[in-house]
């Protein structure tokens, strides 16, 4: 039944006794086209873009818990495509296009909202480095515009502009097509619209290893059972490293839990994502009041979702620089997830040596925004065995070529 | 209302010799000492005091403690204003002030009402399901969503309280002072162990001061004096009264928050902080946190007046209220006898107990006939009666398998519902400490699981109810966890007697069902998610109780669920034909309650967010006039403008002093690392990419240093000191940075180097001049160095005197002039500083700041790392080939080089830029395009990295980075930057003084 205004007003009327499920949830069958392994928004989105763009609907999506519970369920929601090089900057701009038709295209409202993102200066170093960012995602065709002090306190009045704080603000960089989108309906709008197309996602199952005949992928053993394709797109936040080593590649790749909470639900007085490296925080507000923000990686390395207190406290300090009315505010609830971090802080969407088999991994700590996008250019990978233009770049060999995209200083917050 | 009604004329824990006045929602009224904002209101009569999230239905206080969903209050005004504070645990001070939150005009009166009018069509998650059209609109209906969110309001001025932090060790914590804990407590201090109690109530004694138990055949309460009076006479034992410990993190590490003066109300005496955080390592932890009473889900259960037994039993025994005139008592289990009898005693008219069970247990007959109360078996209510308070309630009697009705209703006249579902141990704490929960089907609960930390649960939090047992549990429990530490011998105190009636099974009773007449059964009454919300949730496919909870949001509110989260997932269980193990709970995160912001933060707030790092000299500068620019947590003067100067006047004057005759500059902050051992050498070879065995004692070196990738990281200077002993310098802000560098190399991976790193940057002042009169003004000062060429050459250092203080003196120059860095031990900067300005006079002897620094170094050519490079940038694209030893087997960096890309032709090179219009100085970060087209997008080559005014050219320059640069000069490339474009020609990268005669000679 499709989701509108007028099914939500019969179903009303009839006590809501007719939405059908979301998305079954089927048994394995023995043998798929292709296995996506992981049920998080880009694993999602790749077998629902294999099915609609691709016409390869004969997929499953295996995931060993819930959908949508790694990194997908604990983000902080910002969308963004403000990004410096030319590489990274296509592929978040095709994902940030496609999320702007997205609650369209899945019918499931996602609660895109392109409210802005502000990424915040508070030095010389920093403002020199704005401008040449600005002007380089400029020059790409993309939104992002500068604000003088003046204009940041326009932009958002309840910042502290106090020229004399020890990190003043100097002015900011300004994506307005940036913002939040709700982070479970998009594991659960594309779970829908792939599972219409004929998707099975088959949660509670673990892959236990990964089936080879000699240099091909052949299945996978799961905890329901074994599972065949040829083809196997991994697609796993947090634990990248640990899967792709069931099919024999190893990765550069660092896992760290990255901590976020939300504050207890006040009245909106925040419209805007600001974002700050050098008071180190990001924050935003949602639909529901809460103040949802976060920072930087713990630095040890980790699979267990659970971070340490330290880090919340600089976080906290952090955002009651940046806005002291906050002191008085609560945290409510505070998590981790692990994050995947490459060496040149950009994400691997790739073939690899082992045929049939294709990873996409290291989205580090900005992985939310890109799920469309992600998903786009990885089920065309899967589907052609050839990555499309705008994932080229992101290919596993350039460790060995030294082809990086070092986004470390690209991130607005420094990692 | 003001006469407080519903306050018995005795008892209670209150202090009736300190009544207090109150405010809320604009009226006036008593209270008195020891009361909570909840219990005065209700002494008070008033129920109605807030309205839900979503369908702004009335409600009221349904708890007596941090498990409150309802009732949330605006407290306090101004600046000290505090949004969505339970009222039961707001203490009473005088003139305490409150409003409801989330209504308007009034709690009365409230126009998001019109939500419940139209809840039909506002079930869980409707929002994914409509606002989809037109294309784009979602940013209209967000603007009236948000209008709607959230509940209290933010402050809008900044915090005027104070919040510190404290770390404790201890070798037991425990958690709650209820009788498990205090047993705990009293068995681990007893035999020496150092323990910190901590309870999240302003007194100890937990579920005692809510009841008329008895220990020893004399009342609770007494007992508990004593074992405070005994803990207090401990000197290893701690108490921390309004404390709760909010988080259980790794390492047996908690989160504790303190209310130190919240209870006190607004003062003008700060001695005292607002609160304060405590982080307690504790060897051993003690979870004594209790159980949580689950209420009832049926129909129009959010009523005010419906209430949680236990609470309603609490009002009447700790506060002397009665929470309403006629009640009835509805449960499942045994533990709301004891409470209707305590509210039959302190004078409310129970009319009946309803119970569930078919067979209360016989022992509780009696007590009930003797009070005049019926009881009713077999029997629940299924809808509560009333809007804005509850009037009545509706008794049905309960099919056997508890899936219908059966036969009429009988109505009661009734304006308290007192509700037990059964109890949930709090397994907050043992969740976040990793432990995994387990579902007792025996008290139909979850309970805590194996341990995974040092840690145990005791009493009612491991789901043993009876007073005794808490005790005994306690008492063994403290024992156990100080024997652990290697205190005692681990045998438990004996247990004193407890009036406990023993406690016959409970009833599961999930979901009561409906009566038929439209109302809602609320399971997360916060939330308003209500039973058809999980029911729709399960029909959806959100099978997951992670999905439950957010598709509905359940257990998302203030509360987190405290009182909803069984009763939803065993919903959830039942409607997918799953056990409720099955379902198992979502994840326990931190805080177990809110935690303030401020009080995460500390002091660390502002001039003390972060460190300010001012060298020796600060003060001079700052007479001096100068201005400061952040770099890293260092303040570095920026530049001396002279009166009515602009910063392009100032750098001018201050560039052509240092090329004409003399400037000086404070370059302490550059960082200093003290090297020592007899692989000092092996390790800069290892970190540097050029060669160091020639180095001789008494001479320095510049050297650069590259990540693994072959991207520059910092650079420096280097002296030889000695044999195995080096000083190095970093830049300004990479000191940190290259210091843990270097460590964790030696650290991690080469394990057999004997070398050692002292950060010294503080230990020196640095003072460099420089210009064509440094070597002047130096031999007047410094007689015992020979400062000629030949003798003192460029990169060379020696000890000496200057002013008459110890000195170590390098030859190196960051300005391309003749310069000496003048390293003098911190405590001498000022002296030294002041005699070279005095002495320096004659030549004119100017101070200049970073910015000058920066145009000098870049006339020069000279990089700055971080300016010049971004992560992305060799050696060879800085045209600093000459620094790559090619012989050295290895060094950081060195594999990295080798990858094809670092080779290509067309990288980013280092150049210089003249722009065309000699009047025209570049926007550093404007991006030199391959084309010039319309509008974007234009392909981009590079960007400029530095660009400055010259003096000494007389015409702006630049440096920039650009595609194959190297074999550019001569070009004219487009420069371009918001939109504007400027041309530029292509040049090598120094504009000074190209053979280096000034800085050697």
């Amino acid at each position: 039944m499709q989701y509108s205004i007028f099914n939500l007003i019969r179903e009303g009327i009839n006590k809501h006794k007719g939405w059908p499920a979301a998305f079954r949830h089927p048994e394995p069958k023995e043998r798929y086209d292709v296995i996506i392994i992981g049920g998080g928004g880009h694993g999602l989105a790749t077998a629902y873009y294999l099915a609609k763009e691709h016409g390869i609907r004969n997929v499953a999506v295996v995931e060993k818990g819930w959908l949508g519970g790694g990194n997908t369920g604990r983000n902080t929601t910002v969308v963004r495509s403000n990004y410096l090089w030319d590489q990274s900057a296509f592929l978040y701009e095709k994902s940030l296009k496609l999320w702007e038709g997205l609650t369209q295209d899945l019918n499931y409202n996602l609660m895109f909202s392109q409210r802005g993102v502000l990424n915040l200066c508070h030095n010389l170093h920093d403002l020199r480095e704005l401008h040449r960012r600005i002007n380089a995602i400029r020059l790409n065709d993309i939104d992002s515009e500068y604000l003088t002090r003046d204009q940041v306190k326009a932009f958002v009045p309840i910042l502290n502009m106090d020229p004399n704080i020890r990190y003043p603000i100097l002015g900011g960089s300004l994506q307005r097509r940036g913002g939040n989108a709700r982070h479970d309906a998009v594991a659960w709008g594309f779970a829908r619209a792939a599972d219409r197309l004929g998707v099975d996602i088959l949660q509670n199952c673990e892959v236990m290893a990964i089936l080879r005949d000699g240099a091909k992928v052949t299945g996978i053993e799961t905890t329901r059972g074994t599972i065949r394709a040829p083809k196997i797109g991994a697609v796993v936040a947090g634990h990248a490293s640990v899967v792709a080593g069931m099919a024999g590649i190893r990765l550069p790749i660092e896992s760290h839990p990255l901590q976020a909470l939300v504050s207890e639900p006040i009245k909106p007085i925040l419209h805007t994502v600001i974002m700050s490296g050098a008071v180190h925080v990001y924050v935003s507000q949602s639909d529901k009041g809460e103040l949802v923000m976060g920072a930087g990686i713990d630095t040890f390395n980790s699979y267990a979702q659970r971070g340490s207190l330290q880090v919340i406290e600089d976080q906290m300090a952090a955002v009651v620089e940046l806005f002291p009315m906050f002191s008085r505010l609560r945290m409510m609830r505070q998590w981790a997830g692990i994050v995947d971090v490459c060496p040149d802080a950009s994400p691997i969407v790739s073939k690899t040596p082992v045929e049939g088999f294709y990873v996409n991994c290291g989205w580090g700590t900005g992985g939310f925004k890109a799920t469309p996008g992600s998903g786009w250019v990885f089920a065309h990978t899967i589907a052609q065995d050839r990555p499309h233009r705008l994932n080229e770049a992101f290919n596993i060999e350039r460790f060995s070529t030294g082809e990086l995209i070092d986004e470390h200083g690209a991130a607005a917050v420094a990692h | 209302m003001t006469d407080q009604r519903f306050r018995n004329a005795a008892g209670g824990r209150i202090d009736r010799s300190r009544p207090l006045t109150f405010q809320f929602n604009g009226r006036r009224y008593d209270g008195f000492g020891g009361d909570t904002l909840a219990s005065a209101l209700l002494a008070n009569g008033v129920r109605l005091v807030g309205r839900s999230f979503k369908y702004h239905r009335p409600r009221g206080i349904v708890a007596a403690g941090s498990e409150e969903s309802n009732a949330l209050v605006q407290l306090g005004t101004g600046a000290r204003t505090e949004p969505n504070v339970r009222a039961t645990q707001a203490e009473m001070h005088d003139e305490l002030s409150a409003a409801s939150v989330n209504c308007w005009p009034s709690v009365e009166v409230d126009v998001g009402a019109i939500n419940s009018a139209l809840a039909a069509f506002l079930p869980a998650g409707f929002y994914y399901k409509t606002f989809m059209w037109p294309p784009r609109a979602w940013r209209f209906y967000e603007w009236f969503i948000r209008r709607a969110a959230g509940l209290g309001r933010a402050p809008t001025e900044p915090d005027p309280d104070r919040y510190e932090k404290t770390y404790a060790h201890c070798d037991v914590a425990v958690v709650g002072a209820g009788p498990a804990g205090l047993a705990a407590a009293l068995a681990a201090g007893r035999v020496g162990a150092r323990v910190i109690l901590a309870d999240e109530s302003s007194e100890f004694g937990g579920s005692l001061l809510g009841e008329a138990a008895t220990i020893a055949a004399a009342p609770a309460l007494d007992w508990v004096a004593g074992a405070m009076a005994e803990l207090a006479a401990l000197p290893e034992v701690r108490l921390l009264p309004r404390t709760t410990v909010f988080g259980y993190y790794d390492h047996n590490h908690l989160g504790l928050i303190e209310r130190v003066t919240d209870h006190l109300g607004p003062r003008t005496d700060t001695t005292l902080p607002r609160q304060r955080l405590w982080k307690v390592l504790a060897r051993q932890v003690v979870l004594a946190t209790g159980a949580i009473e689950r209420p009832l889900v049926f129909d129009d259960n959010d009523r005010p007046g419906v209430m949680l037994a236990s609470a309603a039993r609490t009002y009447a025994n700790r506060w002397a209220v009665r929470a309403g005139d006629r009640a009835i008592v509805v449960t499942n289990n045994d533990s709301a006898y004891p409470a209707a009898l305590d509210l039959s005693e302190a004078g409310v008219n129970v009319q009946a107990v309803i119970d569930a069970r078919e067979t209360p247990p016989d022992a509780w007959r009696e007590p009930l006939r003797v009070r005049g109360i019926d009881l009713a078996a077999g029997r629940t209510v299924a809808a509560a009666l009333g809007r804005k308070r509850v009037e009545g309630a509706e008794v049905y009697e309960l099919a056997a398998d508890g899936s219908r009705l059966i036969g009429a209703a009988r109505c009661y006249d009734c304006d308290l519902i007192a509700v037990s579902g059964g109890w949930s141990p709090t397994l907050h704490l043992f969740s976040q400490s990793g432990g995994r929960p387990r579902f007792d089907a025996g008290i139909a609960a979850f309970v805590p699981g194996e341990s995974r930390q040092a840690e145990r649960s005791v009493g009612a939090a491991r789901g043993t109810f009876s007073l005794a047992g808490c005790l005994a549990e306690g008492f063994a429990g403290g024992a156990a966890a100080a024997l652990a530490c290697g205190f005692g011998d681990g045998v438990a105190p004996p247990v004193p007697a407890t009036g406990d009636t023993p406690a016959g099974p409970l009833r599961p009773l999930w979901r009561v069902p409906t009566a038929g007449h439209g109302g809602k059964a609320f399971v997360d009454a916060q939330n308003d998610v209500t039973a058809d919300d999980v029911e729709l949730a399960a029909r959806e496919g959100y099978r997951s109780v992670e999905h439950l909870k957010r598709y509905t949001t359940t257990g998302m509110g203030t509360d987190q669920g405290k009182t909803s989260n069984v009763n939803a997932l065993a919903i959830l269980a039942d409607l997918t034909n799953a056990t409720i193990a099955e379902v198992g709970t979502t994840t326990f995160r931190p805080p177990y309650t809110p935690v303030t912001y401020g009080a995460l933060a500390g002091r660390s707030v502002g001039d003390r967010f972060d460190p300010v790092r001012m060298t020796g000299l600060h003060q001079w500068h700052e007479a001096a006039g100068a201005l400061f620019e952040d770099v890293g947590q260092w303040k570095r003067p920026w530049y001396y403008p002279r009166r009515g100067e602009t910063l392009h006047q100032a750098v001018a004057r201050e560039c052509g002093a240092v090329r004409a005759s003399l400037g000086i500059v404070d370059a302490s902050t550059l960082g200093k690392i003290d090297i020592q051992g007899p692989d000092a050498l092996k390790l800069l070879n290892l970190v540097y990419t050029n060669a160091w065995d020639n180095l001789e004692v008494g001479r320095c070196r510049y050297g650069l240093m590259l990540k693994e990738d072959g991207m520059v990281f910092d650079d420096g200077v280097t002296a030889r000191l000695g044999p195995n002993h080096y000083h190095m310098t970093t830049t300004t802000g990479g000191a940190a940075r290259v210091m843990g560098w270097l460590e964790e190399w030696v650290q991690c991976e080469w394990l057999d180097m004997r070398v050692h790193f002292t950060s010294t940057t503080t230990h020196w002042t640095v003072v460099a001049i420089a210009g064509p009169n440094a070597r002047r003004l130096l031999a007047e000062l410094c007689p015992d160095i020979d400062l000629e060429s030949a003798a003192f050459p460029f990169m060379a250092w020696r000890d000496g005197t200057v002013a008459g203080i110890p000195a170590r003196v390098f030859r190196v120059s960051f300005s391309g002039e003749q310069s000496y860095e003048i390293n003098v031990p911190s405590s001498c900067g000022v002296a030294l500083w002041q005699v070279l300005m005095t002495a320096g006079a004659k030549y004119d002897i100017t101070p200049y700041g970073t910015e000058t620094m920066h145009v000098l170094r870049a006339e020069k050519g000279f990089v700055i790392v971080g300016q010049e490079t971004d992560g992305t940038t060799t050696p060879q694209d800085l045209g600093m080939d000459w620094i790559v030893s090619k012989k050295k087997t290895d060094f950081i960096g060195k594999r990295g080089l080798t990858r094809a890309d670092c080779g290509r032709a067309d990288r980013k090179q280092l150049v210089g830029l003249l722009p065309e219009n000699s009047k025209d100085t570049l926007q550093e970060g404007a991006q030199i395009v391959a084309e010039i087209r319309p509008k974007p997008p234009m392909p981009m080559e590079g960007h400029v990295t530095s660009s400055y005014w010259s003096a000494a050219l007389g015409r702006p320059f630049a440096l920039a980075l650009l595609m194959g640069g190297r074999a550019r000069h001569g070009q004219t490339v487009a420069v371009s930057s918001y939109g504007t474009t400027s041309w530029a020609k292509v040049v090598p990268p120094i504009f000074w003084d190209k053979e280096g005669e000034r800085l050697r000679g």
